[in-house]
This record gives C-alpha cells, sequence and structure tokens, in this order.
C-alpha cells in the first residue's frame, strides 16, 4: 500500500502551484486543453478508487460520465438560467442512482466476470441514447445555457470566460482528491484497501465485503458523474461517445500508466495519454503506433507506473530520513 | 458441567455424493480447549468451515449461546464473537503486521461506513491491535511487511488478526501446520496462554500437541464423530486407535 510521504506532498505541491500558474504563461488554445484534462482527471483518479484500491476493475465506468453529461444536457437543455448547485445537485444524485444499480447487480461476481457485466451495462447505456431521437441520437445533445454559480445575486465565476473555468476544474479535481485521501484514511478505506488484498480474510474479520464495495462502486459513480457534468458545462455538447466503451478503455490505460493506488497517479496518466495524443500527431502520421510502444514500454518497465517511479526516486532521495518514525496504518 | 457454548446438532455436509460431514452432534463448553482429531480427508477442515459460516451445512443445527447460527456468513459469525484462523496462511502479505491486525481490531467499531476521521485517531483500535501483536509475540515486527516475514511468523499473524477481533470462541485450523519443532514449540506456547482464558476448537495433526492441551478430544472418521472424551480415554480407545493412532505410526514408520 502506498502512503503519502513528504517528498511526495511537496512533489503534489509544486504540481499544483504550477497549476495554479499555467493559464497565465500558456495560451488559451492549451488553458483549454488542461481544463480538459483536469476534468478527464476527476474521472480517472475516481476509477482508480475502484481499481487500485477497492480491486474492482470496472470497465464501464465511462458510462457514468456519460450520465452526468447527458443528464445535465437532457434536464436543463432549453432552461435559460441553469441554477449552478441544484443542476449540479440533481445529476450527482441520479448518477449516484444509477451506479447503485448497476453496482449492486454487478459486484456479486468477481474478475473477469465483474469485468464483462460493467462493459455490458456501459454499452446498453451508450446504445439507449445512440439511439434515442429525443436525446439526440448519435448526433449528441447541445446544451443551450452554461450554468451560473450565484451566491446570493452576485455571480461568483463566470463560466464562459476560460480562465475562471480553469480554475474552477481545479479546485474541484483538489477537492476530490482530497475527499479521496480523506476517506481512504478513514476507517472505511482501511477496510476498502484490505478487500483488495484478501477479501476472504476481511469477511471472515466480520465485515460485509458486498456492502463496502458497493459504497466504493457508488462513490466513484458519482465522481465520474461530476467529470461528466463538468465536461457538458465546458463544451456544452454531448455525445454517445462519452459511454464508449473505448473511453472506459482509455480511463484504465490512463489509471495503470500513472499508476494504480495512488490517487495522484491517474492524473499524471491522464496528462501523458492526453498530451501525447495532441503532440504526436505532429511528428508522424503513424503517432498511435508511437503512442502503443510508450504504454508498452511503461507496463513492462515501470509495473507501478509513472507513480511508482516517482515513490523509487523520492525513496532514494530521503533514504536517510526513513528510519525515523515510519508507523503508518 | 460448564456452559454450553457452542453445540451442532445432527450437522450434515455434502459434496455431490461425499458425505464430508456426517451427523456430528458436539457440545463444546465454554473455557475448555475442544480439539478434533482425524486422518486427512476426515471433515476437520469441513466442520470448521461450517462452524465459520465459509460453508453452508446441507441439514442441521449450530446454536451459539443458544441462537441459531445455521445460516450466518462469515461475517456475521465474527461480529457475534467466533473468530478464526486458517490452516493456509490467510493474511494481507503486503501490509505490515500492524495493518494486518489493525483490520481485525477496526471490527470493533459498529461499522466501518465511517468517512471523515483518519482511522489511526481511534485509540481502541489501537489497544487491541497492540494487545493482539502482543500475544502473538510479534510487537517488535509491527512494521515489518508480512509477505516478508518468516513462516512460523506468519502463522503467528494469523492468529493474531483473529485475536485483533476479540472472540468469544476460537477456532483454529491447524495452527502448527508445516512449522518446525521450535516454532511450534512457541506457537503451543501461545495456545496455552490463550486457553488459560479462552474457549478453544482446535484442529491439529500434532499429538503431543494435542494431548497437552486439549480438554477434550472429538476423532473424525469419513466426516463422523468416532469417539469423543478427555486425553486418557482417548489415548486408551481401542477404536481410536484402530482407526487413527495406529495407521499414524505406521505412516512414520
Amino acid at each position: 500500500m502506498h502512503t503519502v510521504t513528504r517528498p511526495i506532498i511537496i512533489f503534489l505541491c509544486i504540481c499544483l502551484v504550477m497549476l495554479l500558474l499555467f493559464p497565465a504563461v500558456g495560451s488559451p488554445f492549451y488553458t483549454e486543453l488542461v481544463t480538459r484534462i483536469m476534468i478527464l482527471s476527476i474521472f480517472t483518479i475516481s476509477l482508480d478508487l475502484l481499481i487500485g484500491f477497492t480491486g474492482l476493475v470496472s470497465f464501464g465506468h465511462a458510462a457514468f460520465f456519460g450520465i452526468g453529461a447527458y443528464l445535465l444536457a437532457i434536464l436543463f437543455n432549453d432552461v435559460e438560467h441553469i441554477n449552478y448547485w441544484w443542476s449540479l445537485t440533481l445529476t450527482l444524485s441520479m448518477t449516484g442512482m444509477a451506479a447503485l444499480v448497476i453496482g449492486w447487480l454487478s459486484i456479486r461476481t468477481s474478475g473477469i466476470y465483474f469485468i464483462m457485466l460493467t462493459l455490458a451495462f456501459a454499452q446498453m447505456c451508450f446504445y439507449f441514447f445512440f439511439e434515442s431521437p429525443h436525446f439526440g441520437g448519435d448526433d449528441g445533445i447541445f446544451l443551450m445555457n452554461k450554468p451560473e454559480i450565484m451566491l446570493g445575486s452576485r455571480q461568483l465565476v463566470d463560466l464562459e470566460n476560460e480562465h475562471h473555468y480553469y480554475y474552477f476544474v481545479l479546485a474541484w479535481l483538489v477537492g476530490v482528491y482530497l475527499f479521496l485521501s480523506m476517506i481512504l484514511r478513514a476507517p472505511f478505506g482501511h477496510v476498502l484497501i484490505a478487500i483488495k488484498a484478501n477479501e476472504q480474510r476481511v469477511r471472515a474479520l466480520g465485515y460485509s465485503t458486498p456492502h463496502y464495495k458497493l459504497v466504493s462502486f457508488v462513490i466513484a459513480g458519482t465522481i465520474a458523474g461530476l467529470a461528466g457534468f463538468l465536461e457538458a458545462a465546458h463544451t456544452s455538447f454531448v455525445t454517445p461517445a462519452y459511454l464508449g466503451w473505448h473511453e472506459s478503455g482509455m480511463a484504465i490505460m490512463m489509471v495503470i500508466l500513472g499508476g494504480m493506488g495512488t490517487l495522484f497517479g491517474p492524473v499524471i496518466g491522464t496528462f501523458i495519454v492526453v498530451l501525447l495524443q495532441d503532440f504526436l500527431p505532429g511528428f508522424t502520421e503513424h503517432w498511435k503506433l508511437i503512442m502503443g510502444g510508450i504504454i508498452i514500454g511503461v507496463v513492462l518497465f515501470l509495473p507501478n507506473g509513472v507513480a511508482g517511479l516517482i515513490y523509487s526516486l523520492t525513496n532514494r532521495l530521503s533514504s536517510k530520513s526513513k528510519e525515523a518514525g515510519r508507523e503508518h496504518v | 458441567m460448564s456452559e454450553i457454548i457452542l453445540k451442532t446438532e445432527k450437522l450434515c455436509k455434502n459434496f455431490g455424493g461425499l458425505k464430508a460431514t456426517d451427523n456430528i452432534s458436539l457440545d463444546f463448553e465454554r473455557g475448555k480447549v475442544h480439539a478434533i482429531l482425524g486422518p486427512n480427508g476426515a471433515g476437520k477442515t469441513t466442520l470448521i468451515n461450517l462452524l465459520s459460516g465459509e460453508l453452508l451445512p446441507s441439514s442441521g443445527r449450530i446454536l451459539f449461546k443458544g441462537y441459531d447460527i445455521t445460516d450466518a456468513r462469515p461475517e456475521k459469525i465474527s461480529r457475534i464473537g467466533i473468530g478464526r484462523s486458517f490452516q493456509k496462511t490467510n493474511i494481507l502479505p503486503g501490509f505490515s503486521c500492524l495493518q494486518n491486525c489493525w483490520i481485525g481490531a477496526q471490527s470493533c467499531l459498529m461499522t466501518s461506513m465511517r468517512f471523515f476521521r483518519p482511522a489511526k485517531h481511534l485509540r481502541e483500535v489501537h489497544r487491541r491491535a497492540d494487545h493482539a501483536l502482543q500475544l502473538c509475540g510479534l510487537s517488535s515486527k509491527r512494521n515489518q511487511i508480512a509477505a516478508t516475514m518468516s513462516y512460523g511468523e506468519q502463522r503467528q499473524l494469523e492468529i493474531a488478526m483473529m485475536l485483533a477481533t476479540e472472540p468469544e470462541l476460537l477456532l483454529l485450523d491447524e495452527p502448527l501446520a508445516g512449522m518446525g519443532s521450535e516454532e511450534s514449540q512457541q506457537v503451543t506456547e501461545l495456545l496455552k496462554e490463550l486457553a488459560k482464558e479462552q474457549t478453544l476448537i482446535l484442529i491439529e495433526h500434532d499429538m503431543d500437541a494435542v494431548f497437552s492441551l486439549a480438554d477434550t478430544i472429538t476423532v473424525m472418521v469419513d466426516g463422523a464423530e468416532l469417539e469423543t472424551g478427555n486425553v486418557d480415554q482417548i489415548r486408551n480407545s481401542k477404536a481410536v486407535q484402530d482407526a487413527y493412532l495406529g495407521h499414524d505410526e505406521e505412516d512414520a514408520a
């Protein structure tokens, strides 16, 4: 189990400062790209809760991303003034309900059957939106107006303003990271991590493990819905591709590439994958080949992902202070 | 006669045509060490798995302090105060000793569905985990990763995890399995220590350990109870010698 050591905290703080300063130096195009990456990071971080901490490899996690996005677009399609807090609450609670139903049915299985079942549910959702003329079908659906974030009668954040939205999403990303760190440090998190290691034993120690897995699934699904909500509010446009297995697969890849079971690893993985997708096509037409090579390389030589590399580097740096006070549970 | 803590009534478990447990009716007394002996394949582990809820019986009843727990699942069984250790070491290998016991100790909470305060602030859990480690002599290894410990220490950790749940009744499935003589001496001492205050149901192949620990012994053959009695009765029983001890000496020779 990875624990967040002091060098890691320093590393994360440096990353945060870089993200805070980026809009000042970055072009509008890259500011928008990083905004998108951060939204996707919220999505992959939530998947890490399942894959990296609960041991549930969900191949249908994009369903909740898509459901969150579609709910905002459908429910508030032609509303002129969308109240942000109200639409967020409604979207997230309904995504959570969807996660509860799908999770309740899926967690009865494990291993490959769990993967297949989550994939099947996600494809069901995909085809539902793909073939429903009412919700735009395969063309997708537009959101006419962006949500307005009001505090009293004052506008707090202007979502039309790219810089405002950038910081708004960054705040959500930090919030989600801190929230997940908190529940993983709490008694609930200890049980989850133990379930991943040895579920039978955890049951024998008196825990109803299906309940814990289900709660984890619902939390992850709701956070994925949050990411979908942010994406829909960002682009004002939702397509069925958001729910496809391709999205789910990409998310798994980002989590593994970045380092599962670390929370910050998936964020790094998302940055790497999306930035590569942005840079590589400039070099060669066959950029997907290079991309595949990089992924194979990381999986072969960095079994714990990029985060694992960062851990071993920081451990080497701080090997002197390693002896003192390393008691963590 | 003291209080009966656990009772089985005509307990049966069939796997297809095989009767792994055949009509077992036993009384387990509080505060005693009740050992279950039998040759390989006699159904000892199946019996423990029935008592701990890993398996559901085909027929019959199990009563714990008078309550019917026949259909209870493992997590329920653990919650009401029956702890078990496994024959094959069943620990969380990537975790430190303390973390392993922590999971057991945390079951003292009404529920672990608690999301806000860090778990390390829970004093009672700390106390339980430390106490379990101390009982098993692992206090000095508390931060060592379980996978890097010796086999004997892992077996001790296996018991410590169970003790961290502070059970009233302990089901021990071959705690000495695969241990060297020195290690098994250590664990026998530990079991003696536990036996002073706890109720133990013990499956074990090691005759010396069983005869030195047990108050009552049940011998099982082919899923059925052959004989139950105290150490001397079993030692001198003709039927038991024929069925088990005799074979054992032949094997040894």
